[in-house]
């Protein structure tokens, strides 16, 4: 970075230590105001979670170092299992059907047709709309008996409304209500990714696979897929870790005024903004953290390694 | 858009655009039944079959709901605290984003990794010892809370750096050739350069911020600090029966992000594409 433009004069190095140091201050200067935030309310948090979750604490009382205590209780705790158990069948739920519906989208979207851009622009949106908004307006088209999807549903096949999904209302509807709703919120985001993914396959290696022969199933089998491999895995990645950490679409969908939710519908980090905030149990709800955060680690590693073999 | 396209058959073309109108349907007429009920009485919003366009037109709910709640202290609230978190997300990133890209000095790639090795943890898995330190420094249930939260994230570090990597650093030496100094490259150079990554972070951040949820519901309890998406859910889990008002609130909720998708979307979309992060 020392630029070689006048003879420098060497007097005993001191002038050179000083604009050593002179340019270190500078350097420091410009990562401090990001960095001092972010350690504060990032880096020290992070590592207060580690400890927090060997203690059993209610905020104001001494802490008690309980040991492994706290993942000993979550082992035991039906209700933790219960949450994770949903999480679990949320993400098997949302992330085959999310990734179908994003590429299928992705690939009509790809051509030249009319409209197309303003799809792109329609189907993106509901990502960035406000979830409230738009949990509201969902929550009265799944409405049971008066709202617009069962009063459809009832005028094309007979079926009398009491005999129809009660939808979000309903404990063995539930999960695949907020499925529905969160393909919808999110595949247009995972559309995009796909959009660009499609415009990095070479046109060329579609004309070679014509000129064997290909018709536009083999030449998507063969090239499409192969191609799209790193996109699939990436969003593959982040549509599981983002399933994991899911808590406001659950709220706005089924929660009451009390922000509660039963035990058809309670999410991981549900079970750990109520554990913290409302038992003021905040040891055992940092363990939960714990065990999200590793998962979410695991899954990172993955997508490491992954990227490592795909990665050309 | 060469290759395949140019061949595919009418017949293929005609179920592409039937798929696409049926999906097309799906995406927007939740938002034209919203706006549609937003001007009905509370006994006219689930009339079957559907009047898309209610008889009397009634605006007395987007009158009713600024007195019925305070959405005008939520949107503002939620107006401030986003303005502020982004200029801020924008000013500190960009900062730090150049010393990490175009300066050497002791520990760089130290504090960089630190920023890297945080980018994949949750922020829920470590939102409670961060409520606890906020709370420790007299935090809670102020607006600086949620401007901390948000502000110095390593994503928009991460990104103004990648962008910087890819200019060059001859031009930056010529400008300290010319007698710049470092603050003078970064503010005269550097950021009119980067106009499409700050516009990229302003959007994330800016949208984020505003459609913040858990993070509002664990600082943010007094009434009067809410922003608008806690205050609406509030509000509509308390008048469940408002349905006029509740959809005449969601439409104002979601104005200011239509606004500004449709403005800077060009931007959002390349974001994605390129970054593909944040979520």
């Amino acid at each position: 970075m020392q630029t070689e433009t006048k003879p420098v004069t060497q007097k005993a190095g001191k002038p050179w230590l000083s604009k050593g140091i002179r340019d270190h201050l500078v350097a420091y200067s410009f990562i401090a105001p990001n960095f001092i935030g972010f350690a504060l309310f990032t880096l020290v948090p992070m590592i207060f979670a580690v400890i927090l979750a060997f203690v059993k604490w209610d905020g104001s009382n001494p802490m008690n170092f309980v040991g492994i205590d706290n993942f000993i209780r979550l082992v035991k705790d039906t209700t933790f299992h219960k949450a994770l158990w949903n999480t679990v069948v949320y993400t098997v739920g949302v992330v085959p059907l999310t990734m179908a519906c994003a590429l299928g989208l992705a690939i009509l979207l790809n051509q030249k047709l009319f409209g197309r851009n303003f799809m792109r622009t329609a189907f993106f949106f509901p990502y960035v709309a406000s979830l409230v908004a738009v949990a509201a307006v969902w929550n009265f088209i799944f409405s049971p008996t008066m709202g617009p999807l069962n009063n459809l549903l009832h005028l094309l096949t007979g079926i009398p409304i009491e005999d129809l999904p009660r939808w979000a209302a309903d404990k063995d509807w539930a999960m695949f209500t907020v499925v529905l709703f969160t393909v919808w919120k999110n595949m247009g985001y995972y559309m995009v990714i796909y959009l660009a993914g499609l415009q990095g396959v070479n046109p060329e290696l579609y004309e070679a696979a014509e000129l064997d022969g290909a018709g536009g199933w083999k030449r998507f089998v063969n090239v499409t897929i192969p191609q799209l491999a790193p996109t699939t895995f990436f969003v593959l990645m982040i549509l599981v870790i983002n399933s994991f950490k899911v808590y406001d679409i659950f709220i706005n969908l089924f929660a009451g005024a009390d922000n509660q939710l039963n035990d058809s519908t309670r999410v991981l980090v549900y079970q750990i903004y109520n554990t913290a905030f409302r038992s003021l149990d905040y040891g055992y709800a940092n363990a939960m953290a714990i065990v999200l955060f590793l998962i979410v680690m695991g899954i990172t590693i993955i997508q490491f390694r992954g990227e490592k073999r795909y990665g050309q | 858009m060469v290759g395949p396209q140019k061949k595919f058959r009418a017949g293929w073309k005609m179920l592409a655009y039937l798929a696409l109108i049926a999906v097309s349907i799906g995406m927007i007429v939740p938002y034209i039944w919203m706006l549609s009920s937003s001007f009905k009485l509370n006994k006219d919003v689930f009339t079957f079959p559907m009047v898309w366009i209610p008889d009397n037109i009634r605006w007395q709910n987007y009158v009713d709901i600024w007195t019925r709640i305070p959405l005008g202290t939520f949107i503002y609230n939620t107006a401030k605290l986003s303005v502020i978190v982004t200029l801020l997300q924008l000013l500190t990133s960009s900062f730090a984003a150049y010393a990490f890209a175009k300066l050497r000095f002791r520990g760089r790639n130290l504090l960089f990794l630190a920023y890297i090795a945080t980018i994949a943890i949750p922020w829920q898995a470590y939102m409670v010892p961060q409520f606890i330190l906020m709370r420790e420094l007299g935090l809670n249930n102020t607006h600086l809370a949620i401007i901390f939260l948000q502000a110095f994230s390593a994503f928009g570090v991460f990104l103004m750096r990648q962008f910087y990597q890819g200019i060059p650093d001859e031009l930056c030496e010529a400008a300290r050739i010319d007698g710049l100094s470092e603050y003078g490259i970064w503010a005269r150079l550097m950021l009119p350069l980067s106009k499409p990554a700050l516009s990229t972070l302003t959007i994330f951040t800016f949208v984020s911020t505003w459609n913040d949820f858990l993070g509002p519901m664990i600082y943010l309890t007094k009434t009067e600090l809410k922003t608008i998406q806690i205050g609406l859910r509030m509000f509509i889990s308390q008048y469940s029966a408002e349905y006029g008002l509740i959809m005449a609130a969601s439409v104002v909720s979601i104005i200011p992000v239509l606004i500004i998708f449709l403005a800077l979307q060009k931007n959002f979309v390349q974001g994605v594409a390129s970054s593909g992060i944040k979520g």
